[in-house]
C-alpha cells in the first residue's frame, strides 16, 4: 500500500472534479482495499463517495428501475421491487461473495470489481492488465480459471462479477456522469474485451463516475435461471455461471436472453445463439444448438478446456430451468 | 455421602470460551508494549538464485522506517547447523533467515522493513528493488522422478514376496494415487511479538506449538543461553504450522536485538503460503486378494516432494503395513529435492495422504472382488500389528465399522455403481477406515495448592484450540474431587514444567498423564503436611484410605476423619508438587493406535459434474474421551478438513516461475459453512489400560484420516469414475 490522499465529497460534480488518472472513487472498498495492500491498486488519492445522494432505488418514467451506484448490493438483492421485478438479478447476486461482502459492496463498485486471475493479485511476477508490457504469464501457467472466449494474446482473465450476468441478460444501462456531462451505455458496451489494452476493463474514463444502473420495464418475471457452477458451495467465483431469461409463447419461445460469467473478460452474449430460439420449442436440441452458437469460437487454455463442456451443459440446464418457470 | 460425580468423560463448556468470545484472549500478534515497532518482511520473486543488490535507500528514506534487516546487516547468528535443529527438524541444514545471499525458493524471507507502524512498514516494503542472479529452477514432482532418492525413513521391513503373492492373488490391482501440496492456513497468521528488556534478556510471544522449542531455538541460533522465555497462552489454531519455529520468529527477535526495542512481526495471508506445508506426492499400490477377499500382498510406494535443504519425511506407508492382515508387505518411500520449501506435518501428517491411497486402494480391491467395502475390512481384520510385532492395546474398530454402518443406514446402498440416483443427482456411499498411533511423550507439570484452596496446575503446553485448558482443567479436578471452578490450568510459557510439542495427538497422553501423576504426587504431599498438624483428624491412616472428595481430604469414607483443603493450606501454607512423566513400561508390548470406520455420501449431477458431500458419519474409538464436547469438535474439524481435502484444497504451483498461484483464501479453497454436511459423530466405547493411565488415545489427527478416500469412494459408486489425483473437482467428474 502507498500513502494516499484521502477526500470525501458530498456532491456528485464536486466529485467529479476531483476525479482524475491518480485517483480512484472508493465506495465499498471490498476489492480495491484488497489490491492496494497488495501494491496492485497504486491510488495516490481516494476519493469516498459515500456521502453522496446515489443510494435511490426508483421506478423510471419508462417503468424501468434506476438502481442508485451507492445501493449495497444486498440491499438490492433483497429490494422488493427487484425480487418482484428482476428475480433474475437478486438470484445472481445472491450467487456472489458472502453476505459480509455484499452489504459492503456497492452496485457501482460491483461492475468495476477486477478479475480474480492469480497473476494480477501477485505484483511480484507479470501481468499486462497490471503492468502493460510485462507479460502473461497466465498463457501457459496456472490456468483453469481463466478465459475461454474473446481472449487475447494479452490477456485470458475473466470478469468476476455475477450481477453483471445478469445485467447483461436485462440488457441493463450504465449512467455515468464526468466533465462532458451525463451519458448512458449499453450494458453490452460497457465492458471490454482485453485485446491489445488488458489494463482496461471498461470503457468507463478515469474522470467518470457511474451514477447509476438502469434496468428496462420488467420482464422475465416467470421463466429465468441463473446458474453458478464452482469450486464450492458458497465465497467462489465462478468457473462458468448462466443468467439465462425467456419469454414464452405457449410452448414456443418468443424472446431469449442468455449471457455467461466466467468464461470472458466481459459478460458473454451472442446474438444469434438468443436468435436461434425465437419461435421455437423449448426442448433439449434447441438448447444444445444455442449452447454450441455460444461457445463457438471458445479457444481454451491448457487447464481450462472443461469449461467448454461445462458451459455446454450449464447453458442447456439454465434454459431448462427457465423454460419450466421454476421458481428458484 | 454422595462423593460430585467426576468431571472426566463430560461435555464442559471450554473454560477458556468466555475470554475468546469477549475479547480478552490475547494472541501473539496483539501483545503490545511501549515503543513497540512493526516489521514487514520482503519475499523473494524467484524460486533460485542469489541476491545481488537490494535497494533499500528508498525504504529507509522513509519517515518512520527505523530499519531495513538484510543478509548484510542481520544480528550475528549460529554457523553451525546444530544449533538450527528444532524439535522437529527433518534430516538435513535447516533453513536460515537471511542468513546469506542465496535464495532457495520463491517467497523467501530476504529482508525486514522495520517501522512505527504497520502501513509504513508495508509501504516501505514495496519500494525495495532486488537485482537477482537468477538461476534455472525446479518444482515440478513429476517432471522430476527420476532424482529421486531413499527417504531417511525407517520403514518396517519387506514381509513374505509380494510379487509371488500377486502372481497367485485371484484379483490384483496396481494404482496410483496423487495428492496436491496444501499449506496450513490457521485462521491467526503467524506472529511474534519480541520484548526487550535492558538486560538484554527477551519475552517472546510466539504463535507456536511449543513455547520450549521456540525458546531453545532462538537461544541457540542467537547465543542467548538463559536469556529468552517464550509464552503462547493463546494460539488461534496451527495444525502443525507451529511444531517448527517459523520465520517471523526469527526476524522478529533480529530487528529487537538490532533496535533493543520490542518488536512484532505478523505475516500476511499470503506470506502463510511461504513456509511448511503438507507435500505433493504419488502413491502406487500394488494390492492382491483371494477370490474369498483374503489380502494377499500390499506393496505401498511413495514418492514425495521435499526441499533442496531437507529431506522431510513422515509415516506415509505404514498404515498399510498395520491395518489389516497382510503376509506379503512392502513399503516403500523416496524423495525428490525442489526449489521449494522443506514440507512440514500437518494435520495426521502422512497418514492423511497414505491413508487416503490405501483405503481408495481396498475400495478397488473389494469392488474387483465383488465384496461389501465393510465385509472386505472385516475380511482382513487384525489384532495385530505386524509392522512392530505386536498386539494392539486395544483396538475397537469392529464397532466402528458396525455403529457407523448402522447410524448411516450402510444397508441401504445398493452395491453397483451407478445404481441410485434422485432427479439431476447420482447418489453415492463410500466409507474408508482411519488410523492414526496413540503415542505418549515424556513430559512434565506442577500442582500447587493455593493459600485460597484453589488448586493450579501448570505445564509448558500450548492449546491450539484443541481444548488444552479444559481437558487438563478436568483431569487435574477429577484426582483432587473439586469443582473445575477450583481448577486453574496454566499453560503455553517456556518456564512451565517441560512439555512436549503440542501436536500427534498425544497431547492428553502425555501432558494429561503428567498433570494426573502431578496431582497424585500433590495429594501425598498434602496428606504429609496435614498429618503432622496439631490434632490433626488425619494423624492416623495409611496411603492407601486417603480420599479427595468435594474439597476435603479424609480417611476412607468418614468425614469426621478428614479436613477440608483450604484449611490444610490455611495453617500449612501453600503446597506444590512437580514431577516428570514418561510413556509407561506396559506400553512396550503393545502397539498403540485410534481408528475410525467413516461413512460418506455424495450427490453428483452427472450432467455438471458438481459434487457435494451431504451426510458424513464418523466413527471413532480413541480409548476414553475426557471431553466428548471439544473431542467432538476435535473430529468435526477433522471431517469437514477432509471434505476440503477430497474435494477442494489445492495450492496451484506455477512451474514456469516456481512459485505457488493461488496464495490467499478467495483462491486457495477450505469448505465454507455451506459445504459442511449433516455429520454425525460417534464415540466408540474403548476400555484400554495400557496405553496410559488415563485409557485416553487422543483425537486431534483422527478425525480426518480416511474421510477423503470415502468421499472418493463413494463418488466412484455414484459415477463409475475412479478419480484418483486429489481434490476431486468437478473437472474430473464430468
Amino acid at each position: 500500500m502507498i500513502p494516499f490522499a484521502y477526500s470525501k465529497p458530498t456532491a456528485v460534480d464536486e466529485a467529479v472534479k476531483m476525479a482524475g488518472p491518480d485517483a480512484r472513487f472508493i465506495a465499498g472498498g471490498t476489492n480495491l482495499l484488497d489490491l492496494m495492500k497488495e501494491n496492485v491498486a497504486r491510488p495516490e488519492r481516494l476519493i469516498d463517495i459515500n456521502a453522496l445522494p446515489l443510494r435511490d432505488v426508483e421506478t423510471t418514467a419508462t417503468g424501468g428501475l434506476r438502481v442508485g451506484a451507492l445501493v449495497p448490493n444486498s440491499d438490492l438483492a433483497w429490494h422488493p421491487e427487484v425480487e418482484a421485478r428482476y428475480p433474475l438479478l437478486s438470484q445472481a447476486i445472491l450467487a456472489g461473495a458472502s453476505p459480509q461482502l455484499r452489504n459492503m459492496a456497492t452496485t457501482g463498485g460491483n461492475l468495476l470489481q477486477r478479475t480474480r486471475c492469480y497473476y494480477f493479485y501477485d505484483s511480484a511476477v507479470p501481468c499486462n492488465k497490471r503492468e502493460p508490457g510485462s507479460g502473461c504469464p497466465a498463457k501457459e501457467g496456472v490456468n483453469r480459471i481463466h478465459a475461454i472466449l474473446g481472449a487475447s494474446d494479452q490477456c485470458v482473465a475473466t470478469h468476476p462479477s455475477d450481477m453483471c450476468v445478469a445485467l447483461a441478460a436485462l440488457e441493463a444501462e450504465v449512467i455515468v456522469t464526468g466533465p462532458g456531462g451525463e451519458r448512458r451505455i449499453p450494458f453490452a458496451d460497457f465492458h471490454r474485451l482485453p485485446g491489445d489494452q488488458p489494463e482496461r476493463d471498461n470503457v468507463l474514463e478515469a474522470d467518470e463516475l457511474i451514477l447509476a444502473v438502469e434496468l428496462p420495464a420488467e420482464r422475465f418475471t416467470t421463466h429465468y435461471a441463473y446458474l453458478k457452477l464452482r469450486d464450492r458451495a458458497s465465497y467462489a467465483f465462478a468457473l462458468v455461471s448462466v443468467a439465462a431469461a425467456l419469454e414464452m409463447d405457449g410452448d414456443r419461445i418468443s424472446t431469449a436472453r442468455i449471457a455467461l460469467g466466467g468464461v470472458a473478460h466481459k459478460p458473454w452474449r451472442v446474438a444469434e445463439a438468443e436468435a436461434l430460439l425465437v419461435g421455437q420449442l423449448a426442448d433439449q436440441a434447441n438448447f444444445a444448438k444455442a449452447a454450441d452458437a455460444l461457445l463457438r469460437g471458445a479457444q481454451p487454455l491448457e487447464h481450462n478446456a472443461f469449461k467448454v463442456e461445462l458451459a455446454h451443459g450449464a447453458i442447456i440446464r439454465a434454459l431448462g430451468e427457465a423454460a419450466g418457470g421454476i421458481t428458484q | 455421602m454422595t462423593a460430585m460425580q467426576s468431571p472426566v468423560g463430560k461435555p464442559l463448556d471450554r473454560v477458556d470460551g468466555p475470554k475468546k468470545v469477549t475479547g480478552q484472549a490475547q494472541y501473539a500478534g496483539e501483545f503490545d508494549a511501549p515503543g513497540l515497532l512493526y516489521g514487514s518482511a520482503v519475499s523473494s520473486a524467484i524460486a533460485r538464485g542469489r541476491i545481488l543488490t537490494l535497494h533499500t535507500e528508498a525504504a529507509e528514506n522513509v519517515p518512520g522506517v527505523r530499519l531495513v534487516l538484510t543478509h548484510l546487516n542481520r544480528p550475528k547468528m549460529a554457523g553451525e547447523n546444530d544449533a538450527y535443529e528444532d524439535m522437529d527438524a527433518a534430516d538435513g541444514a535447516p533453513f536460515r533467515p537471511l542468513y546469506n545471499d542465496r535464495v532457495l525458493y520463491s517467497g523467501q524471507p530476504i529482508a525486514l522493513v522495520v517501522a512505527e507502524d504497520l502501513e509504513i512498514a508495508r509501504h516501505a516494503v514495496s519500494l525495495i528493488e532486488v537485482e537477482y542472479d537468477v538461476e534455472s529452477h525446479e518444482t515440478d514432482l513429476y517432471a522430476q522422478l527420476d532424482r529421486a532418492h531413499d527417504a531417511p525413513a525407517e520403514l518396517p521391513e519387506a514381509r513374505g514376496n509380494v510379487d509371488a503373492a500377486l502372481a497367485k492373488s485371484d484379483q490384483t490391482i496396481d494404482v496410483e494415487y496423487r495428492v496436491p501440496v496444501e499449506h496450513h492456513n490457521p485462521m491467526e497468521p503467524h506472529a511474534s511479538t519480541v520484548m526487550y528488556f535492558p538486560d538484554g534478556s527477551l519475552l517472546i510471544y510466539d504463535k507456536t506449538q511449543g513455547t520450549q522449542n521456540s525458546q531453545a531455538y532462538i537461544e541457540q541460533i542467537f547465543g542467548l543461553e538463559g536469556q529468552v522465555r517464550v509464552r503462547a497462552p493463546f494460539v488461534g489454531g496451527a495444525f502443525g504450522s507451529g511444531l517448527r519455529p517459523q520465520y517471523q520468529l526469527v526476524l522478529a527477535v533480529m530487528a529487537s536485538l538490532t533496535l533493543k526495542a520490542p518488536v512484532r512481526v505478523t505475516l500476511t495471508r499470503q506470506q502463510m503460503f511461504t513456509f511448511g506445508y503438507r507435500p505433493r506426492m504419488s502413491q502406487r499400490l500394488r494390492m492382491g486378494a483371494s477370490a474369498d477377499g483374503k489380502l494377499q500382498a500390499i506393496e505401498h510406494s511413495v514418492i514425495g516432494q521435499t526441499s533442496r535443504f531437507e529431506d522431510f519425511t513422515e509415516h506415509v506407508a505404514e498404515w498399510s503395513g498395520m491395518l489389516y492382515h497382510c503376509d506379503n508387505v512392502a513399503l516403500k518411500y523416496s524423495l525428490v529435492p525442489l526449489d521449494v520449501y522443506t514440507p512440514l506435518d500437518m494435520r495426521a501428517p502422512g497418514a492423511t495422504e497414505g491413508v487416503y491411497a490405501l483405503e481408495s486402494a481396498m475400495d478397488e480391491l473389494a469392488c474387483a472382488v465383488g465384496m461389501d467395502p465393510v465385509e472386505f475390512r472385516l475380511a482382513n481384520y487384525t489384532d495385530f500389528n505386524a509392522n512392530e510385532g505386536k498386539p494392539y492395546s486395544s483396538k475397537e474398530l469392529r464397532a466402528c465399522y458396525a455403529q457407523g454402518a448402522a447410524r448411516f443406514d450402510w444397508n441401504k446402498r445398493s452395491a453397483e455403481p451407478r445404481s441410485m440416483r434422485e432427479g439431476h443427482e447420482l447418489i453415492g456411499m463410500g466409507m474408508a477406515t482411519g488410523v492414526w498411533e496413540a503415542m505418549q511423550m515424556p513430559a512434565s507439570a506442577k500442582a500447587a495448592l493455593c493459600s485460597d484452596g484453589t488448586l493450579r496446575v501448570s505445564s509448558a503446553t500450548t492449546d491450539i484450540g484443541t481444548g488444552t485448558y479444559t481437558v487438563m482443567t478436568q483431569i487435574a479436578a477429577a484426582a483432587f474431587g473439586l469443582p473445575v471452578e477450583r481448577v486453574e490450568f496454566r499453560l503455553g510459557d517456556s518456564s512451565f514444567p517441560k512439555a512436549p510439542l503440542q501436536g500427534g495427538s498425544f497431547t492428553v497422553s502425555s501432558v494429561g498423564s503428567a498433570v494426573q501423576k502431578a496431582c497424585d504426587a500433590l495429594k501425598e504431599k498434602i496428606w504429609e503436611a496435614a498429618r503432622q498438624l496439631a490434632d490433626s483428624p488425619l494423624a492416623q491412616g495409611a496411603v492407601d484410605d486417603l480420599r479427595f472428595v468435594d474439597g476435603r481430604l479424609q480417611l476412607g469414607d468418614s468425614p469426621e476423619h478428614g479436613m477440608a483443603l483450604e484449611d490444610i493450606v490455611a495453617t500449612c501454607g501453600p503446597i506444590e508438587a512437580e514431577v516428570d512423566g514418561k510413556p509407561g513400561e506396559a506400553r512396550e508390548k503393545y502397539a498403540t493406535a485410534t481408528h475410525s470406520a467413516v461413512f460418506a455420501e455424495v450427490r453428483v449431477d452427472e450432467a455438471l459434474g458438481t459434487l457435494r458431500v451431504v451426510r458424513i458419519v464418523s466413527a471413532v474409538a480413541a480409548g476414553r474421551v475426557v471431553n466428548p464436547k471439544t473431542a467432538g469438535s476435535q473430529i468435526q474439524g477433522g471431517v469437514i478438513w477432509g471434505i476440503g481435502q477430497a474435494l477442494q484444497e489445492e495450492t496451484l504451483i506455477d512451474h514456469k516461475l516456481g512459485r505457488y498461484m493461488n496464495h490467499n483464501l478467495a483462491e486457495y479453497h477450505i469448505p465454507v459453512h455451506a459445504d459442511s454436511p449433516e455429520l454425525d459423530v460417534i464415540f466408540v466405547e474403548e476400555h484400554d489400560e495400557i496405553v496410559n493411565a488415563l485409557g485416553s488415545k487422543g483425537v486431534g489427527e483422527i478425525g480426518i484420516v480416511g474421510v477423503a478416500a470415502a468421499i472418493g469412494n463413494a463418488v466412484y459408486h455414484a459415477t463409475g469414475k475412479r478419480v484418483r489425483e486429489l481434490p476431486i473437482t468437478l473437472d474430473k467428474v464430468l
